[in-house]
């Protein structure tokens, strides 16, 4: 290892972690639908990305104990942190609401996810570069099945619009978060491990519009207000998530299948 | 990466015997063996399917210190049959006497459905489940490629029920002709 890379380590830590935490806390939420989803199919469906999801965090959050050189695995950085070291975005800890809810959010991230990525698969980072080319073939999967219901319920009756559109419109304001460069970003860009977020951003808009004009629905307008999740300052959602995701592991430590 | 040793426990006799037996072998032959014995592990979820016909051991090859070492993918990243395969290559590996190995998790590049082999995609249509039905293209992923035809009747009047089926790797379909649902493994 070169003195860069001694360096950058603990930063691309962090920046790991963000990437991971994101589907872990995702993965979470969706595992809330499991036996509760409006048909079988679905409940397969959201269950399928829950896994795909977790799959990601589990080599996200190993390759982030690694570079920590701590002695910390994927298990003790899932389940043994506080909630001010969780960095995933605020948006993927809002609550699943129905099922409308739970498409629009998973289409703002789903289309977030592939446009990264997607530039995460040039990384030089190659550790990162590589979990990203296996990440993007589920994700593009992901998007499929989320913006195939988007279509449908805001192509769809009266009801099932006005669910979505209001849906949009809540969550909406949680999406400037994800392209708000910080210092952490900057530096990972400047060293080549992860793309402008500002290029993630332009592209996610017109995946977003174009989904949105075959779904029928009309884009909220920004306002200028941003959530600071993916630097550990979280909603009211991330504890109660985090009480139940930790529960086990912190009433009986070291617990094994 | 773990490195696995036969089970503790055996008669030391034994290990002795198998060490000989492994160490009598040229690496080439015990190569050869390896692969022989991976291709009678059943993939635990689609058990028409071998391992080596879903494409997912990548390499076998033996170290200078002559250890074999076995190569994986993880068809989706949390596939849970992953952790069930890794210990079923373990074991065959074990009972086929090759001596010590290595199993390793490879991930670039990332597994694609286009490595199931021809074999594979036979056994699939013969069991019920429809092979992946193109070449992967990131630019077609997005949509429906071409009709799927109904493993049973072959029409192609067929529709999507579900991007997502009983295991990651399939889709769930239904024909309109002769009402069945059936799975479809996907394109990745």
């Amino acid at each position: 290892m070169n003195a860069a890379a001694i360096n950058v380590a603990p930063l691309l830590f962090r920046y790991v972690l963000r990437v991971g935490d994101l589907s872990l806390v995702l993965g979470q939420r969706l595992g809330e639908w499991v036996g509760h989803a409006p048909a079988l199919e679905e409940d397969l469906g959201l269950a399928n990305v829950a896994l795909d999801l977790i799959g990601q965090a589990r080599l996200l959050l190993s390759y982030a104990g690694e570079l920590e050189g701590r002695d910390r695995g994927e298990d003790e950085l899932a389940f043994l942190r506080e909630q001010g070291e969780y960095l995933n975005p605020t948006l993927v800890e809002q609550p699943n609401g129905d099922f409308g809810q739970t498409i629009v959010r998973q289409v703002l991230i789903d289309a977030y996810q592939l446009e990264l990525y997607e530039r995460l698969t040039n990384s030089a980072d190659e550790r990162l570069a590589a979990i990203a080319a296996k990440a993007v073939k589920e994700t593009r999967y992901h998007l499929r099945y989320s913006s195939d219901w988007l279509v449908r319920l805001g192509d769809g009756t009266p009801q099932s619009r006005a669910r979505v559109q209001s849906a949009l419109e809540r969550l909406w304001p949680y999406t400037l978060e994800l392209f708000e460069e910080d210092d952490l970003d900057r530096e990972m860009a400047d060293s080549g491990i992860a793309p402008r977020l500002a290029e993630v951003q332009a592209a996610w808009s017109r995946r977003i519009d174009g989904a949105l004009a075959e779904a029928t629905l009309e884009r909220p307008r920004d306002r200028p207000y941003a959530w600071f999740g993916k630097r550990g300052e979280h909603s009211e959602h991330l504890g109660y998530i985090l009480a139940e995701m930790q529960y086990l592991q912190r009433a009986y430590p070291g617990a094994r299948w | 990466m773990s490195v696995a040793t036969r089970p503790i426990g055996e008669p030391a006799s034994l290990d002795d015997v198998e060490v000989r037996a492994a160490d009598a072998l040229t690496a080439e032959a015990r190569v050869a063996a390896a692969w022989r014995a991976l291709a009678s592990v059943e993939d635990p979820e689609i058990p028409a399917l071998s391992l080596v016909d879903l494409g997912i051991v990548r390499f076998v090859k033996t170290q200078p210190d002559g250890a074999l070492q076995v190569g994986l993918s993880p068809t989706y990243t949390g596939c849970p049959a992953t952790e069930v395969i890794r210990q079923l290559v373990e074991r065959a590996l074990v009972e086929a006497g090759l001596g010590r190995f290595a199993v390793s998790r490879v991930l670039s590049p990332a597994w694609s459905s286009d490595w199931i082999t021809p074999e594979g995609r036979r056994k699939l249509a013969a069991y019920g489940i429809v092979p992946p039905p193109d070449a992967v293209s990131a630019r077609r992923l997005l949509q429906e490629v071409r009709p799927i035809a109904c493993p049973r009747c072959n029409s192609v009047d067929t529709e999507c029920i579900s991007q997502f089926g009983s295991t990651p790797c399939k889709a769930l379909h239904r024909c309109r002709e002769c009402l069945e649902p059936f799975e479809c493994f996907k394109c990745i």
